[in-house]
């Protein structure tokens, strides 16, 4: 019984005392779909991510209309006739980190599972990817593939051959330490 | 037993504690979230540059350039004899580069009267998710017709050309359903007779309605003000159509009483009557080319 009082007081001391959330609101989000007619880039510098080494919980969120297109018609038919962002206007990750991160500085090697909600759609979505942890900062990076079908994202035939079936996403995710 | 319930409370509040920074966590970071839409502009409030006649709000980006090709069948109270109009055609061929997101400049050739225009269109402001509640776009369009008139020598240069000032004030609604209304002034050097003002006021409003993510219903009224041209009788354009979005194309069907595509033109030369059935069919085409790499 006094364990149990003693483990539930160090849980209570220790949680402010020592960070294990880290957070970005300038995470960064790109993809790229690859067809031999024509390459498709947008990227978002505006991903709002958190980690939680402690619980090893991470979370992204971000807002469809930040993906900046190089062709302005490009990013019109990307939020009005693919992912509607009027409808759905974020996309989410939520998941657990499979692996060690340590607490000292150097880059850790993970696998991360969770789900990806994008376009009202919820799927599992498994990536490697690498914590890079530094003092009071933790970057993490991961690739990984979206297929828009899996997604209910339609892409009519006229313009199939120009958007590839499967889409490269890669996250880079600069967190700082939440100061308590 | 008492000591159970204290255990009880203070694991309870442990876990409280650790729950609230969670969920303080995921507040932070919708609070980021929604802290960025506010700023966002509103984009795609028109599909095209002109909802038939009448411009739109809308542009095309930096470095693409839009081709389009308006055309309109003759009237359809032709009859039979004129296969409804289909026999007849006028048409308009125009270029609208992108300057910048903002600033755009268009060249333009109409076969009514064989008229050239050259236009520039500014994107004054731009509605955003919270703050500015609308769009305005100013365009600008000098006309100029090449049509020979043996009997009248003295029209030169000057005589033959027109100016059509345009404020567009437009709001997106609901990503459905937008509105402009567009006040104008036309400005000839020349009128037919001396009774006609050379300044002619007109307000014209126009909207559209999608029915699915890439058609919609769009209609345009145009209200000139009456005592200005008496030297003819002239009616209010008044067009609907239906675009239809493909990728880079923008197709639009459309019906009108305006023989005219361009400023002065359908705005204060309309002389067609739904009423009496002067109703043209015709279409719109649009074809962006990107020069970004």
């Amino acid at each position: 019984m006094k364990s149990i009082y003693a483990l539930a007081l160090a849980g209570f001391l220790y949680l402010p005392a020592k960070a294990q959330t880290y957070m970005t609101r300038n995470g960064k989000v790109n993809f790229y779909s690859k067809t031999p007619l024509e390459d498709i880039k947008a990227e978002n510098r505006q991903v709002v991510a958190a980690f939680d080494l402690g619980k090893k919980t991470v979370a992204m969120t971000l807002l469809q209309k930040n993906f900046l297109f190089e062709k302005q018609l490009m990013q019109d038919h990307y939020n009005e006739n693919y992912v509607e962002s009027d409808k759905f206007p974020k996309a989410q990750f939520t998941g657990t980190i499979n692996g060690n991160v340590g607490t000292t500085p150097g880059t850790y090697k993970v696998q991360i599972s969770g789900n990806l909600t994008l376009h009202g759609v919820t799927k599992p979505v498994s990536a490697p990817a690498e914590f890079e942890v530094a003092d009071g900062k933790v970057t993490g990076k991961a690739d990984f593939k979206v297929k828009p079908s899996d997604f209910d994202i339609k892409i009519p035939s006229l313009v199939k051959d120009k958007i590839a079936s499967e889409i490269s996403v890669q996250v880079v995710a600069a967190c700082t330490a939440l100061s308590k | 037993m008492q000591r159970r319930i204290i255990q009880t409370l203070f694991l309870l509040l442990v876990c409280s504690r650790m729950m609230a920074q969670d969920s303080s966590l995921m507040k932070m970071m919708d609070d980021a979230v929604s802290e960025s839409q506010k700023g966002q502009v509103v984009t795609g409030t028109f599909k095209a540059t002109q909802i038939v006649n009448l411009p739109t709000v809308e542009s095309p980006g930096k470095k693409s350039l839009q081709f389009m090709i308006m055309h309109r069948f003759g009237k359809l109270n032709g009859g039979a004899y004129e296969f409804f109009g289909l026999d007849n055609a006028s048409i308009r061929f125009a270029l609208d580069y992108g300057i910048t997101d903002r600033f755009s400049v268009g060249l333009g050739r109409s076969s009514v009267d064989k008229t050239f225009d050259g236009s520039l269109k500014y994107k004054l402001l731009q509605q955003k998710e919270a703050g500015m509640p609308i769009s305005v776009s100013l365009y600008g369009v000098i006309t100029n017709y090449t049509q020979r008139y043996t009997d009248k020598p003295y029209l030169d240069a000057g005589y033959r050309t027109a100016y059509t000032s345009q404020v567009i004030i437009a709001k997106k609604f609901s990503p459905a359903f937008s509105f402009e209304v567009v006040p104008s002034w036309i400005h000839y050097n020349l009128t037919p007779t001396p009774e006609d003002k050379n300044d002619l006021f007109a307000v014209s409003a126009g909207g559209r309605l999608k029915f699915t993510k890439r058609m919609s219903i769009n209609a345009e009224y145009n209200y000139l003000l009456r005592n200005q041209v008496v030297s003819t009788k002239i009616y209010d354009a008044i067009s609907g159509g239906i675009d239809i979005e493909t990728g880079g194309h923008v197709f639009q069907l459309v019906f009108t009483n305006a023989a005219g595509m361009v400023g002065p033109y359908y705005l204060a030369k309309t002389n067609g009557s739904w009423g009496k059935g002067d109703i043209y069919f015709g279409f719109n085409i649009t074809r962006n080319f990107n020069f970004k790499k």
